[in-house]
């Protein structure tokens, strides 16, 4: 099996790639690369994302016909796809981060700024939180409910449709946390970074 | 809810681990590699590695080290000391470190703290302070606690907060290496100034100390010896927390 990692330039993507070799050992091809061909020939496809909403889309838009790519490979192809951090969010139609940003639209909601309420949460929302498990999702198979994971984020996916939502975390109000529509799954936390419950939820996707 | 962070800190000079007394006075104790391991075995909710000579030394032996630990530790890895552009921050970032941070450069140049939290994003740039207790207030030193700046601590908080930091990372130089507990007086001054997360450090010396730099408004805390030289493990101080009501990850 071929699990593709999209190296589209935006930030930091080593841990991801760290911690998928780490659970994919000898079994599973890790490729990590911003090849279309590659892309659209590989089981899976992790879309890692970091920095701002803005950029991360501009990332994307560098590389002629990766968007398409994508599209084809998660929604005609349907097959599995994970978002993590702002790979997540770009699922959204709309983005809110820097200046209003068109998202990808696969997952119907928009990505607008966490509600400190006046200072009184600190932003980013950094550090070890509790995720809600609010619908059986494939990815969380073995996974209890309540488990910690890593979260570094000030912007947060708000979905239309509540369905999609996987689980939610508690800082300032429910913040959706992982999504589930189909074969398209995210994760607002960083799995890469969550110990060993993170690395489950990639030896979950792996498994899918 | 979210948990309150411990984070402990290895001192590392030529890819060796060591834990200074007020920055000098050095004693040599372990592998970087291994020790983190340990601590991320043992519930540590982040490793920092601080590399505390890089400002004057060849420091290409952190970039080796912060390759080998990312493939063997899944929680969040800082890396400081001798950043000064850019180009470093990016080369940590792609050896494996999550988050780094910077000192002497954001003090000189405080557009590196407003470029790279754009090109990389806020949540990977934090900002270490070193301040010093002086007439009243607190002054920020660089090259690792050598230098005086005349620069007021909570105005610098503040800057670097408008440029971008996505962490500061508050360290007391009057109480580091002392282990008599945080300058807690700085730290309240400091979280309850700043809306970003403040990670307390300098000075641990017992559980209690962790307990009260959650109290004075941090986010998390740093601490070297105490879990360096096997005091106590960084799941007796999660646990002790714990007892105390603080919510930490257990």
């Amino acid at each position: 099996m071929d699990v593709t990692i999209v190296d589209y330039k935006s930030g930091n993507i080593s841990s991801v790639i760290n911690s998928f070799k780490e659970v994919a050992k000898d079994k599973v091809n890790i490729e990590v690369t911003s090849d279309l061909n590659k892309i659209k020939s590989s089981d899976k496809v992790v879309l890692p994302g970091q920095g701002s909403f803005k950029s991360c889309i501009e990332g994307l838009n560098g590389i002629n016909g990766l968007i398409d790519t994508l599209r084809e490979f998660a929604l005609y192809n349907k097959k599995p796809l994970l978002g993590i951090c702002v790979g997540l969010q770009m699922f959204a139609d709309i983005g809110y981060e820097e200046v209003e940003t068109k998202g990808l639209g696969w997952i119907s909601g928009k990505v607008s700024k966490i509600d400190n309420q006046g200072g009184k949460f600190k932003l980013p929302h950094i550090g070890w939180n509790q995720i809600n498990i609010v619908k059986e999702s494939k990815i969380f198979k073995n996974i209890e409910n309540n488990s910690h994971m890593y979260f570094v984020h000030s912007y947060e996916f708000i979905p239309n449709d509540n369905s999609v939502t996987a689980a939610t975390t508690d800082y300032s109000s429910n913040i959706v946390c992982a999504v589930e529509k189909e074969n398209i799954f995210g994760t607002q936390f960083h799995p890469e970074k969550s110990d060993k419950t993170g690395l489950k939820i990639i030896d979950n996707f792996i498994n899918l | 809810m979210l948990k309150n962070r411990i984070i402990p800190c290895l001192d590392v000079k030529n890819g060796r681990v060591v834990k200074g007394i007020n920055f000098v006075d050095l004693k040599d104790a372990g592998d970087p590699v291994e020790q983190a391991k340990i601590y991320s075995d043992g519930g540590a909710d982040e490793i920092c590695f601080l590399d505390i000579t890089a400002s004057n030394e060849n420091r290409d032996t952190i970039y080796e080290v912060v390759e080998k630990t990312s493939k063997k530790c899944f929680v969040p890895l800082t890396v400081g000391g001798g950043v000064r552009s850019i180009d470093d921050i990016n080369k940590l970032l792609n050896c494996g470190a999550d988050k780094v941070s910077i000192n002497t450069a954001a003090v000189q140049n405080s557009k590196v703290v407003e470029d790279s939290s754009r090109k990389f994003g806020s949540q990977c740039i934090v900002v270490a302070i070193d301040a010093k207790r002086k007439d009243g207030g607190w002054e920020i030193f660089t090259h690792g606690g050598r230098n005086p700046t005349g620069i007021n601590a909570l105005e610098f908080a503040s800057k670097m907060e408008k440029c971008g930091a996505g962490e500061l990372l508050v360290t007391s130089m009057d109480k580091d290496g002392t282990q008599s507990g945080y300058d807690i007086e700085l730290m309240q001054k400091i979280s309850s100034m700043v809306n970003i997360p403040v990670i307390a450090s300098g000075g641990v010396g017992t559980l209690d100390h962790l307990v009260d730099g959650i109290k004075s408004g941090a986010s998390a805390v740093l601490a070297a010896s105490i879990f360096h030289y096997g005091t106590y493990s960084v799941n007796e101080a999660k646990q002790y927390l714990a007892s105390k009501d603080i919510p930490v990850r257990i």
